[in-house]
């Protein structure tokens, strides 16, 4: 972070600070703050999941099989790969190398975009096979445990959903971030946002390795 | 000063900068948002305060003959819905905190005042929605949502409403972003930890609740509207679904909100009393400390709301310790603040009233608290009006005192004007004797056996009834009487002095009203916070 | 429904009274423990007011004077502290200790003598004591005896709230929670309900009426037209024509429920499942679901028919419908009925 000087004038951080050290920290830790509440958030969430794993631990396991772990394990790669490629442009922008950092960036979003599309297709594929119980849809399940099974595909839905829903948030603020680059102005306030968005998009990352454990590894064997 | 002479010259301020729409509206100085939200908060409390009139009118009598049973239950709601999400849970951070915090750490500002400005749109587009969808469409299933009343058995837009709370929320948590990271990274050359002023520790704290808590509420919220949208059912018992893990997730946030509410009141009671004392904090490490251990605590102890629902016996059990544990701190508070008055010198201004009523009426609040801390006499007045009692004794007994003792300490700071004293110090009587009289028969009345929530109750509890809805006419006094002689002292008051009270801390170094960016010159501090003594005897005689 | 209200409260208990009648073998020993807390209390709300009073007029601005010097020093102030801390800290433990063992003999009760079902649904309370003898809104209970209650709701959570007996247990749906007592004193005695359920809340009341042992013993007699629990059940399987179809000798082709209750049953689906509690409840009210292998699924769901008081009742027939000679063990629930 210390090695370029800016190229541009306009390197003055704002007036209610005293200095661009002070500036910096100040936003990272306002990120890592608002990170704290998502962890919040998801954790409620996972919380209650856990609570009814615990309390009907066979129909949720037998539920569970009715997932796609292909693709699971598929997704999760992408977004590991895809976070890799976050942390690239990162490093790309604090060299100052303006085309690399626009490809990795490209990259990233490519892989979020397809992160979705195949979420999307496994959402697809559950609602054929009638295993979407969300608006009045009829739940069809050939299990045991039907209703504790919807239960369990309820905590999916809302899970991935809320999950999508931070992807969508990523992407667009990624895409914000594409054109930032694009105007290459302030070089140092780039790093800085380059930096926050590599936090948001990492941590979007880990969230779903936890909702990947809980719903499609926790699963009875078949 | 003469009246004339300040007039003529009225002194470059941050009021004076600007009166266009936009100057208010789109201003990013911590002070005109604390003024925004002071005008908002203030027409949320109005509103709740009309609806516990109609409330306490209702209650005059056994019968229900002023309105329906589904009115008077909209009534509830709509007092409990506005006290606590629009006006208890932001009235002090967002008001004195905001205006404060920069000035008593001599920051020029908050660290992000553009998230200050969208916090408080937020806020007010929020608490308006939120408001029209419950009046408008009838929300009758309580503060609380508690399922599956509220997912299966209400068919008003109760969907509107939480959307509405959860949006708001978004709002707690960019305050308390702002706040933490403000006072992390922005205090004064010299400004340690421990010689910060007490009611910047609260509102630490408080901030650091509302980061770590608030989620968990927008989570369960999501988890609700989920299920009356998209009929998924996590809650649902038809499934096999729990109603009670509702309440454990609501009240994991509803709880250390409790916390929320009271401490930023505990913060500016400590500056009043050491203020009036002329004299330094008893205990400033302890008081410090117990700060943080209340939030701290406040995190363990949700559970003793379902004492009575049925949680695992040990669960309740370990709930009940906890409970009995956060009030220790508490108990040091109490007795610090009293401590301090201890070989003081002091003068009973209206703020000083206001934080010996605060004093009092916490006592009593808190106390009570344990008896409902304690299981077997929580089993009988769970849901009662013991609990009524008990709450209002410490958020309007308490909280609300402590934000009116306050609102007179800063006003000063605040407007450039002078208050009249004197029909402050009726107001405060008026609210302190009005207080008790509304909500000390309901803790009668809880013992023998009234439930909460009921609009019709048997004939016997009328006489308790009758005294509490009496109070309430003189509770509202003492709430209006501020309002009018607050309001002409902004344009007939006299001018205030920098420093009317001779008071400690930076945020009196400056005018008043401060200057834009609230200092001229950057400030640095050298010594403990509460320093009367070198401040009353600059010559250093000894005491 | 306001005159209702009116004319049927006064008849079940008169005056107030700031600490309730004490009317189970609990409510004194609750009483006791308030008493002791509102002492405690008072005395540290005593020792406040003084110390204000006291520092405020010895201290104030105008009197020169008091004494104003050596301050406790920052030392002396932690010592302080921590002493009133401690003391507190004792107050508070003991208080808990005993508040907590008085909780244990409410919620974990002793042994009962008999057990009595209460379904809550907005707004009524329906009871049923163990002959099968019901009623709705009132609670006949014998003096003298350890009764527990077995608490659930057909709605939403209501609460069980008797406060001359410091009682209250939510109703919560979907589980069934105990709650024990034993009246001392026969008399009528007010029956709330404590949370709040909805438009009629307020009207949610009941009164539970405590009688001599004799006296409840004839009061049953009076009201035994029905007989006992399974008894009701087979007349409610008569009444919604549930005989038409599963009597053995009726032309509608259905699996005979004789000998049901805890055999394996194979479905049309190739699944085996337990006949339980569960099974049989699920199988009145979404008859489609799990449907017997080797039938059509003709039978209609009784969801909307059927409520939940009728539900355990018809339970109890099914049960006894035990071919002669053979009685089954009590077979084990199976996964979470009760979260």
């Amino acid at each position: 972070m210390t090695t370029i000087p800016s190229t541009t004038p306009k390197a003055k951080p704002d007036e209610q600070f005293d200095d661009l050290t002070q500036q910096r920290h100040a936003d990272l830790m306002g990120m890592w703050l608002f990170l704290a509440t998502e962890l919040m958030l998801f954790g409620g969430v996972f919380t209650g999941f856990v609570v009814y794993r615990y309390a009907y631990p066979e129909a949720f396991a037998e539920a569970a099989t009715h997932l796609d772990l292909v693709l699971g394990m598929l997704n999760t790669g992408l977004l590991v790969t895809s976070s890799l490629f976050m942390a690239l442009s990162e490093r790309a922008v604090g060299a100052d190398r303006k085309r690399l950092t626009l490809l990795f960036l490209l990259i990233t979003i490519g892989m979020g975009a397809v992160f979705l599309g195949i979420k999307g297709y496994e959402w697809h594929h559950e609602y054929s096979q009638g295993l979407m119980p969300i608006l009045g849809l009829e739940f069809v399940y050939s299990g045991q445990h039907a209703d504790r099974a919807q239960l369990f595909f309820n905590f999916y839905y809302a899970m991935t959903g809320l999950h999508a829903m931070h992807m969508g948030v990523g992407m667009i603020w990624l895409m914000v971030m594409v054109v930032f680059t694009l105007r290459w102005r302030d070089p140092p306030r780039l790093r800085r946002q380059f930096q926050i968005s590599g936090l948001y998009w990492a941590f979007v990352d880990v969230m779903w390795i936890f909702i990947f454990t809980l719903l499609y590894l926790l699963r009875a064997s078949s | 000063m003469s009246d004339d002479a300040a007039s003529s010259r009225a002194p470059e301020s941050y009021l004076t900068h600007g009166w266009r729409w936009r100057d208010w509206l789109l201003t990013t100085d911590h002070k005109r948002v604390a003024w925004l939200y002071t005008v908002s908060i203030t027409g949320f409390f109005f509103l709740g305060g009309i609806a516990a009139l109609l409330i306490r009118l209702e209650l005059m009598t056994p019968q229900g003959d002023l309105v329906s049973a589904d009115i008077y239950n909209q009534l509830f709601t709509i007092h409990g819905v506005v006290m606590v999400w629009f006006f208890l849970i932001p009235s002090i951070p967002n008001t004195l905190g905001n205006f404060l915090l920069p000035l008593m750490i001599g920051a020029k500002d908050l660290a992000f005042p553009r998230l200050n400005l969208l916090s408080w749109y937020i806020y007010t587009l929020g608490g308006i929605f939120t408001m029209a969808a419950v009046i408008t469409s009838g929300v009758d299933t309580g503060w609380t949502f508690y399922t599956p009343l509220s997912t299966q058995f209400t068919d008003t837009a109760v969907i509107a409403a939480i959307a509405g709370v959860f949006v708001v929320g978004f709002s707690s948590i960019l305050t308390g972003i702002n706040f933490i990271v403000t006072t992390h990274k922005m205090r004064a050359p010299g400004l340690t930890w421990f010689r910060l002023p007490l009611f910047v520790w609260a509102n630490y704290a408080t901030s650091l609740v509302m980061v770590l808590a608030t989620p968990v509420l927008s989570a369960t919220l999501l988890l609700l509207i989920m299920e009356r949208l998209l009929g998924i059912g996590i809650f649902d018992p038809r499934l096999g679904g729990d109603p009670i893990l509702f309440q454990h997730l609501f009240w994991f946030y509803s709880h250390p909100a409790v916390y929320i509410m009271i401490l930023p009141g505990m913060g500016v009671v400590s500056e009043l009393i050491t203020c009036f004392s002329r004299k330094t904090v008893f205990g400033y490490h302890g008081m410090a400390l117990s700060i943080l251990a209340i939030s701290v605590f406040g995190f363990l102890v949700w559970g003793h709301h379902m004492f009575v629902a049925g949680q695992s016996l040990y669960a309740g059990i370990m709930f009940s310790l906890f409970s009995f544990l956060v009030a220790l701190p508490s108990a040091i508070k109490t007795f610090n603040w009293t401590a301090t008055l201890y070989k003081g010198r002091l003068i009973f201004a209206s703020p000083m009233i206001y934080a010996l009523s605060f004093i009092g009426l916490f006592t009593i609040g808190g106390f009570t608290g344990i008896f409902l801390a304690s299981l077997a006499v929580d089993i009988h007045v769970h849901d009662t009006y013991f609990v009524v009692a008990h709450f209002h004794y410490i958020m309007v007994g308490s909280m609300v005192t402590a934000y009116l003792g306050g609102l007179h300490f800063w006003w000063p700071k605040m407007t450039g004007r002078l208050y009249p004293e004197v029909w402050a110090k009726v107001a405060s009587l008026a609210l302190f004797i009005g207080f008790n009289l509304t909500f000390f028969p309901q803790y009668l009345l809880g013992y023998a056996g009234m439930p909460r929530r009921y609009q019709t109750y048997p004939e016997d509890f009328q006489i308790l009834h009758a005294m509490s809805s009496l109070g309430a006419g003189v509770l509202a006094i003492g709430y209006l009487l501020p309002l009018g002689y607050l309001l002409w002292s902004l344009r007939w008051g006299a001018r205030a002095p920098a420093d009317p009270w001779r008071a400690a801390g930076l945020e009196w170094r400056t005018g008043s009203p401060p200057p834009p960016h609230n200092f001229l010159k950057p400030q640095t501090v050298s010594g403990p916070p509460y320093d009367y003594d070198t401040l009353d005897n600059p010559q250093g005689e000894a005491r | 429904m306001n005159d209702e209200v009116a004319d049927y409260l006064p008849a079940v208990e008169k005056g107030l009274h700031l600490i309730p009648t004490q009317a189970s073998s609990h409510a004194g020993q609750v009483d006791q423990l308030y008493y002791v807390l509102i002492a405690a209390c008072a005395i540290i709300l005593l020792v406040v007011v003084g110390m204000i009073t006291w520092f405020g007029f010895r201290y104030r601005a105008g009197n020169e004077k008091a004494d104003r010097s050596s301050r406790p020093s920052t030392r002396t102030e932690n010592r302080v502290e921590i002493a009133v801390l401690a003391a507190m800290l004792g107050v508070f433990m003991v208080l808990f200790a005993w508040a907590t063992t008085l909780y244990l003999n409410v919620y974990r009760g002793p042994e009962p003598a008999m057990t009595i079902d209460v379904v809550g649904k907005q707004w009524m309370w329906k009871v049923q004591h163990p002959d099968g003898t019901r009623e709705i809104n009132s609670l006949h209970v014998p003096a003298d005896e350890v009764i527990q209650l077995r608490v659930t709701s057909q709605d939403v959570i209501h609460s069980f709230f008797v406060p001359a007996f410091r009682l209250k247990r939510d109703v919560v749906p979907g589980t069934e929670k105990m709650a024990w007592f034993e009246a001392t004193e026969p008399g009528n005695y007010r029956l709330f309900c404590a949370e709040y359920c909805g438009s009629f809340h307020s009207r949610m009341l009941g009164k539970v009426v405590v009688m001599e042992k004799g006296d409840y013993q004839a009061w049953l007699t009076r009201q035994r037209s029905g007989g006992r629990l399974a008894a009701i059940g087979q007349q409610l399987f008569a009444a919604h024509g549930c005989s038409g179809c599963h009597k053995a000798q009726s032309g509608v082709r259905a699996p005979s429920l004789a000998g049901l209750y805890g055999r394996r049953v194979a479905l049309e689906d190739g699944r085996v499942v337990m006949a339980d509690d569960a099974y049989i409840r699920d199988s009145i009210l979404q008859p489609k679901k799990q449907v017997v292998a080797g039938f059509e699924p003709l039978m209609p769901s009784f969801a909307g028919q059927l409520d939940e008081g009728d539900i355990l009742p018809l339970i109890e027939y099914i049960k006894s419908l035990q071919p002669s000679g053979r009685n089954k063990e009590p077979v084990p629930m199976s996964q979470g009925v009760r979260p």
